[in-house]
């Protein structure tokens, strides 16, 4: 059937650990081989000379806003927004209407993807029911349904009862709890990290121990119930040094990072432009140098984007009344090539993991690798590519970026997704 | 992006000196038998205020009127803003109207600025949720200048919820400029640490004693412990560890005085006698109000004005 060799492309694929010039032949989807001088005889060519080819990215961390929110981003136009940034799967948080807190909420949303998404789509269950923070949600009949996590994202489990409980269940259907960390009531009313900023502009603060409180709960929580757990979007110095602490306890204890987090802090915000609100918010430059510390030293696991699109309308107004959250799957790249990987501060090798085997270890997807038979998900990119990012273009249906304008060295050329290439970049 | 008046800390000294200088020009026409001048004749100006206001919008249209300028005044409970209309959309059908400038209060700190950012129409802040109050400050520095002859070198308290208070902010940032000995006092919970990095020569005090002791200029601020999301403390404990009594003023220079931006609560931040004191200028501060907004306005809205904007 349909097969495309990748030609003289520079290979990264920290799964085996092989760096070097190889072409790669996709064959039904699947991945045929990797290697040098491979025969494309009837076979769609790429020609990736002086670009860099990878297994597929994957974005463990997105809100498509359907069912329910489809004013704000589809699954479609989500997916789209992915493939342009060089990911071939996502995970999508429960946070939708309804809630996908059950299984007929999460076949809707594998089979909404099937149709319309040009990516892989793996949903996230809710912990808790409409991530109410009380009764448990239907866990085992969402993982009999596709979930590869649940994770009560944006609206924390504040018991830390129900918390282990939860932990307790995900431990038995083998399934990691991903945790947004947040004490609500130290955060409450917060519109922007606690600090001389938020002193300076009036702003009310998200304390960093809001989160800190939440990180330690939750390791203890897990060390008591042997569940996986997994901090989303990491943001404290004292997160990341007691996230470090777990893992050399030997806990299953994991973190992510988003590249806003590691690109900006609150000195770097645009007095009350709402596209600088989310949560949890820009923190200090010592903390961005904490979360950049434990991705070079390997305490982060993943880079993930926090993908969370809202209408220009609701981003429009007082910046205490407008919602957190910004987008970011076409950005991520770019930034973690401009952040971490042209400052010097990590390997090639070390930044595909970020986004590939890390993620999918996290997760238990048997992707995120160039191994022969697995998925033939591939992206390829160019780590020399400038280019400017104008939100106005962008595939989400959302604009709310930070990063509207910015100049970057390095980006996604094409993404690949089960032998079929589903977006490249227009020269 | 329209040259108004959004706060006091992106002023320079000079620009501060500037507005002083022809609020002093001002001063004596508030108490001349006529007072309209026609610097602004044939302008127009908006007073647009969200949140309840009696002496500031008072003080603006006063200015204004005194300047020959027509003003209208809209509060926001009079207003499409209770039918449901977002900000930006109010904005835009006033500035549709042409005025030559909104004076604005709203209870989000940072409103003005979003909205200065799109829209032609110079904005004044009067009063941004817990950010700043430009004209507030510029008048306090009028009245301390009153009584004595440079900022330089004075010490100032500041004294109550200085988390929550715009007052406090624009004052900071004012007499900075002026390098003026800033002390900040009040319960631990509403006075953040880092207010230290957000102007030179602050310090930071619990002690109400400690605060006073030496000062020039004694700053009360209003204290709303009701609207407070967690109050520090009772109103009773309140007074008795924050609140300005007489014995208080022992501690201050001989002629230090007593400030207050206004409305007082006797008994709540100040006694009933300080309120009364004779070296209280808490009705000077007023008057000055008047005068100072005449100068923020001449310097916004007046012909020279224009050039600038342009330029």
């Amino acid at each position: 059937m349909s097969s495309l060799v990748i030609k003289n492309g520079h290979v990264v694929d920290p799964a085996s650990g092989r760096e070097g010039p190889s072409d790669v032949r996709i064959e039904d989807g699947r991945i045929r081989a990797v290697g040098k001088n491979l025969d494309a005889s009837g076979a769609e060519v790429f020609d990736a000379t002086g670009l860099v080819v990878t297994p597929g990215l994957i974005d463990m961390h997105v809100h498509l806003r359907e069912p329910g929110i489809e004013h704000s981003e589809t699954i479609e136009t989500g997916a789209r927004a992915a493939a342009a940034g060089g990911f071939t799967s996502i995970c999508c948080m429960p946070n939708t209407l309804p809630v996908n807190d059950n299984a007929t909420v999460t076949s809707y949303i594998i089979e909404r993807a099937r149709q319309h998404a040009v990516v892989n789509v793996f949903p996230i269950g809710a912990i808790t029911r409409n991530s109410a923070g009380e009764e448990l949600a239907a866990i085992g009949s969402m993982r009999n349904a596709g979930i590869v996590a649940i994770s009560d994202d944006g609206r924390p489990v504040m018991n830390a009862r129900v918390m282990r409980r939860a932990m307790q269940l995900a431990r038995s259907f083998d399934l990691p709890v991903i945790d947004h960390c947040e004490d609500l009531n130290l955060s409450a009313g917060g519109d922007m990290h606690e600090g001389a900023q938020s002193t300076r502009l009036g702003l009310r603060g998200i304390p960093a121990s809001s989160e800190d409180v939440m990180v330690a709960r939750d390791i203890l929580l897990a060390d008591s119930t042997g569940a996986r757990f997994h901090v989303a979007h990491i943001s404290s110095r004292h997160s990341v040094n007691m996230v470090r602490f777990a893992k050399k306890q030997g806990l299953p204890v994991t973190c992510e990072a988003t590249p806003h987090h590691f690109a900006l802090s609150d000195a770097d915000i645009t007095a009350y432009d709402s596209s600088y609100k989310m949560k949890p918010p820009l923190r200090s430059e010592c903390d961005v140098a904490a979360v950049i510390d434990g991705i070079v030293t390997g305490t982060v696991d993943a880079i993930a984007t926090d993908h969370a699109p809202h209408p220009g309308s609701e981003k429009m107004q007082e910046f205490e009344k407008c919602p957190f959250g910004i987008i970011g799957l076409e950005t991520a790249l770019a930034l973690s090539l401009e952040k971490l990987y042209h400052t010097q501060k990590i390997s090639l090798m070390r930044l595909v993991e970020l986004f590939t085997t890390g993620p999918a270890r996290i997760l238990g997807l048997n992707r995120g690798t160039l191994a022969t038979g697995g998925p033939g998900d591939v992206t390829i990119f160019d780590p020399e590519l400038e280019w400017t990012y104008d939100v106005n273009r962008s595939y989400s249906k959302s604009r709310n970026s930070p990063f509207d304008g910015w100049q970057l060295r390095g980006g996604p050329v094409a993404t690949i997704v089960a032998g079929v290439v589903v977006w490249r970049r227009e020269t | 992006m329209s040259v108004g008046l959004l706060g006091i800390e992106e002023l320079t000294r000079p620009e501060v000196e500037a507005i002083l200088q022809r609020a002093r020009f001002f001063q004596p026409v508030q108490t001349q038998p006529f007072k309209k001048l026609d610097t602004l004749r044939g302008k127009m100006i908006v007073n647009l205020f969200f949140e309840a206001s009696t002496r500031t919008r008072t003080s603006f249209e006063i200015a204004a009127k005194r300047l020959g300028a027509d003003t209208v005044s809209i509060t926001a409970s009079g207003s499409s803003v209770s039918k449901g209309e977002s900000l930006v959309d109010t904005l835009n059908t006033l500035a549709a109207m042409h005025p030559d400038a909104i004076v604005m209060r709203h209870s989000a700190s940072g409103a003005p600025h979003f909205l200065a950012r799109h829209l032609v129409t110079p904005i004044i802040n009067a009063g941004d949720g817990t950010h700043e109050h430009p004209t507030q400050a510029l008048l306090d520095a009028l009245t301390i200048l009153d009584r004595r002859p440079a900022l330089e070198g004075l010490r100032v308290a500041i004294i109550g919820d200085i988390a929550h208070s715009r007052v406090a902010r624009s004052n900071v940032h004012l007499l900075a400029k002026f390098g003026v000995d800033i002390v900040l006092c009040g319960p631990a919970s509403l006075l953040p640490p880092e207010l230290v990095e957000i102007a030179q020569g602050v310090s930071l005090t619990t002690d109400m004693s400690e605060a006073i002791a030496g000062a020039d200029v004694v700053m009360m601020l209003r204290v709303q412990l009701e609207r407070l999301h967690d109050p520090p403390l009772s109103a009773g404990e309140y007074f008795q560890f924050y609140g300005l009594r007489l014995e208080h003023l022992a501690l201050a220079k001989p002629d230090a005085i007593v400030m207050h931006p206004g409305p007082i609560n006797r008994g709540r931040e100040l006694s009933s006698e300080v309120a009364d004191f004779q070296r209280s200028v808490i009705l000077n501060q007023v008057e000055n109000g008047v005068a100072v907004r005449m100068a923020v306005l001449e310097r916004i809205v007046g012909e020279h004005a224009n050039g600038r904007a342009s330029a």
